[in-house]
């Protein structure tokens, strides 16, 4: 059956097939379907980028122009993993270098980027369009200059959220003048000031250009300066949007905003003056996506601002907008998909707002779409969490976070496992999950026999014992990332499901119970699994096997042990395990 | 002129009030590096900062710093300008608002009674030299001034904190 299309036909059917799981599912059919598959891939997503090596990689996919990789795991985002770690890009850009002259795009997430790293980027690829940035560090404005300068036909440069040593604005103006290709370019991250001219000129010559996010040091009174330029902008960051309170300032700005037919997304806002946001009135109907989570305005300035949005599907913001904010929301906003709502003062044990569980309610009892949710509060209830799940069984990502490690029900003073419960059991469709606040081992009793599309898990100062960590490992049959920390969870739930592992991308536990001597066991026991323990206070087999490691970091992997770990990261594989036995044997003498 | 009736009691270093504002302090700082005590004593826990776990609540740097750059500038934006006050010597800092005073004299007759110290006159050439202690900030360009050598309006648009400081050091400051 295999032998009857010819292959330029299975090539033809296989390019509408975008998505990887589809894509490695046909692999799968035949050695015929593999090995056409194989040479007419041209995008891969690595999740981890130890999980294989880049020389791997291209053996099997030798034409490929788009790579998109991920490094550090999530966690590192909340300082968890030590500086130095890992996560070197460079390794893999001389490699990607050498095999694919035509590679166009690469996006990157949580990895260490170097100016090396970036300048042989420049250097390489011919037809490079689009450099994505996120959560990236390791590289200054230098290694931005020879991106604009060599990327003849560059497309797309975003910058995320990285950590970027600004040392000027210069870089910018090394776009050349025959640059006239940029669609998004996103440098809201930077601190140093470009230079206004060479933007302003940049603007003007790329008529392509849709997304648009400027740093904070571009003045808002030269705001207008550029929506003029680019009135086909679909998506806009602000710079600074506070200036003196002046009549000329505010119709300069209410007149380009205008003039801005297409604007869907709005985001930036810093220092924000709240008497410049009804310039952007003209446009807010339209607006589909707003992120007001750097923006301190309060009510009722924000939450008027928010409600002429009426087409509003993604909302980030400060709990700023307290309860009442959101209940003007959910009576105003029918098409919210997602809520993002961040904390004002996350490390004030008081709450300086009045937004509580109540405001989470009322969006999700009021807008049918609502799927996706990130909310920070400082009380909880199971009653409110029991209506959310009712209200909302389409739910896909649901994160909460209450402020106070192991706070419970304010009313009832019980753990919360019925209201999670309530969401695993109720929100079948659920993918992400993050939980806070008291919870026994009975909730992860109700994740493992409910949340059978869960993804990903996210738990923190919950649990009493094994038997939670065990509920999960063996009950979340779609589980692919599982991160952990402070949770008494120890050998025995990690041993006896050893080989779940490795059907998961990753697994990460800090300050639990895992004893060294468990990780050399399944170190040994998984070859196909890096288990790399984390101990900045000296090497694990320092104490007894049965001392807990500080961090655990497990993930399967085709690459074996990686090369370029720190002093403070050991790798539990056979060779490992017995040369550091072999020490403490001689320390024995 | 006796101020003591209308002298503000906010429990200073070195006295009754504050050995038990101390205590307390060390006291709620111990407890919440114990992990939970929810059922904390509102009296107790009121003036003490939290301990901080790593990495909880989970927000990123990136938007912590940016959240923190935000709100000092509107620390001094806002009417009701609070400055930290901190004193050598002294284990904790204070906050008061500058905007509650008129001039320097009230200023400074404020800050001799919270911290029970005395700085004397302030004279152009010689500063506050003589005194036990001398008031000394930071302006807006991160440069540690001495208090009373601008105007008065000036002062209060540009004092990001104060600190007062011992005699002995602040000399070097008053013989600009």
């Amino acid at each position: 059956m295999a032998q009857s299309f010819p292959e330029d036909v299975l090539e033809h059917v296989f390019s509408f097939l975008n998505y990887d799981k589809d894509r490695n599912a046909v692999s799968l059919v035949c050695k015929s379907w593999y090995e056409i598959e194989r040479l007419c891939r041209r995008r891969i997503f690595i999740g981890n980028c130890y999980a294989v090596s880049p020389e791997i990689v291209i053996r099997r996919f030798p034409d490929v122009r788009a790579v998109e990789l991920k490094g550090k795991p999530h966690f590192a985002d909340f300082n968890l993993v030590p500086e130095g770690w890992g996560g070197y890009v460079y390794p893999w850009i001389v490699s990607l270098a050498r095999a694919y002259p035509w590679l166009e795009e690469i996006k990157l997430k949580r990895m260490v980027v170097t100016d090396e790293s970036l300048e042989l980027i420049s250097k390489s690829f011919k037809n490079f369009k689009v450099l994505v940035l996120l959560s990236c560090e390791g590289f200054t404005t230098d290694g931005l200059a020879s991106i604009a300068a060599n990327c003849r036909n560059l497309r797309e440069l975003d910058l995320g959220e990285s950590e970027v040593e600004d040392l000027s604005g210069h870089w910018l103006s090394h776009f050349p003048d025959n640059c006239t290709s940029l669609v998004s370019l996103n440098i809201s991250c930077l601190g140093s000031e470009v230079s206004f001219c060479a933007l302003e000129r940049l603007v003007a010559r790329c008529p392509n250009l849709k997304t648009l996010r400027l740093n904070r040091a571009v003045p808002l009174e030269k705001l207008p300066n550029l929506l003029c330029r680019a009135p086909q902008l679909v998506e806009l960051g602000t710079g600074v949007y506070s200036a003196e309170i002046q009549s000329d300032i505010f119709s300069n700005l209410a007149e380009a905003f205008l003039g801005c037919k297409q604007l869907k997304g709005l985001s930036g806002f810093w220092d924000v003056v709240p008497a410049y946001l009804p310039a952007m009135y003209s446009v807010c109907s339209r607006i589909t996506s707003l992120n007001l989570s750097y923006a301190t305005a309060q009510n009722p300035e924000l939450v008027h601002f928010v409600s002429q949005c009426s087409n509003l599907q993604r909302l980030w913001v400060l709990d700023y907008i307290e309860d009442a904010g959101l209940e003007a929301l959910a009576a105003s906003c029918k098409d919210l998909h997602e809520l993002r709502v961040f904390p004002s003062d996350p490390f004030d044990a008081e709450a300086n707002v009045s937004l509580t569980e109540q405001g989470l309610v009322a969006v999700s009892e009021g807008c049918p779409k609502l799927q996706s949710v990130l909310y920070f509060c400082r009380q909880m209830s199971n009653a409110a969490l029991v209506a959310i799940a009712r209200s909302r069984p389409n739910m896909i990502r649901f994160r909460l976070c209450i402020i106070e490690p192991r706070a419970p029900d304010y009313l009832t003073l019980e753990p919360l496992d019925t209201g999670f419960g309530a969401i695993v059991e109720n929100c079948k469709e659920l993918r992400r999950l993050s939980m806070s606040g008291l919870l026994t081992d009975r909730v992860f009793e109700y994740i493992g026999t409910h949340a059978k599309k869960l993804e990903m898990l996210s738990i923190a100062f919950a649990g009493d014992s094994d038997l939670g960590l065990h509920h999960v490992l063996s009950g979340c049959e779609s589980l692919r990332k599982l991160e952990i920390r402070d949770c008494p969870f120890g050998d025995k739930a990690l041993l006896a499901n050893a080989t779940k592992l490795e059907t998961m991308r990753s697994l990460w536990m800090s300050s639990c119970s895992v004893s060294f001597g468990a990780c050399k066991l399944l170190g040994q026991k998984m070859p196909r699994l890096n288990v790399e323990v984390i101990n900045e206070r000296g090497p694990p087999d320092s104490g007894p096997e049965s001392c807990p490691v500080e961090k655990l970091y497990v993930y399967r992997t085709i690459a074996g042990p990686r090369v370029d770990m720190p002093g403070f990261v050991w790798t539990m594989d056979e060779q490992v395990s017995s040369s550091l036995s072999r020490v403490t044997e001689r320390r024995g003498d | 002129m006796n101020l003591k009736a209308t002298e503000l009691r906010l429990g200073l270093p070195g006295t009754d009030e504050s050995q038990k504002e101390y205590s307390s302090f060390v006291k709620s700082n111990k407890r919440s590096s114990e992990g939970m005590d929810s059922s904390c004593n509102e009296e107790e826990c009121a003036t003490a900062p939290k301990a901080q776990v790593v990495g909880w609540p989970p927000v990123r740097s990136y938007r912590k710093n940016v959240l923190q750059q935000q709100q000092k500038k509107s620390d001094s934006d806002v009417s009701g300008m609070y400055v930290k006050v901190s004193m050598d010597g002294a284990p904790y800092l204070r906050k008061i608002d500058i905007k509650v005073y008129k001039n320097y004299p009230d200023l400074l007759m404020a800050l001799e009674n919270m911290f029970k110290c005395s700085m004397g006159v302030y004279s152009e050439r010689e500063g506050y030299n003589g005194s036990e202690y001398a008031p000394t900030y930071e302006d807006k360009d991160g440069d540690w001034m001495l208090v009373g050598d601008v105007p008065w309006d000036m002062f209060v648009t540009s004092c990001k904190r104060l600190r007062i400081m011992k005699g002995s050091e602040a000399k070097g400051l008053g013989c600009q």
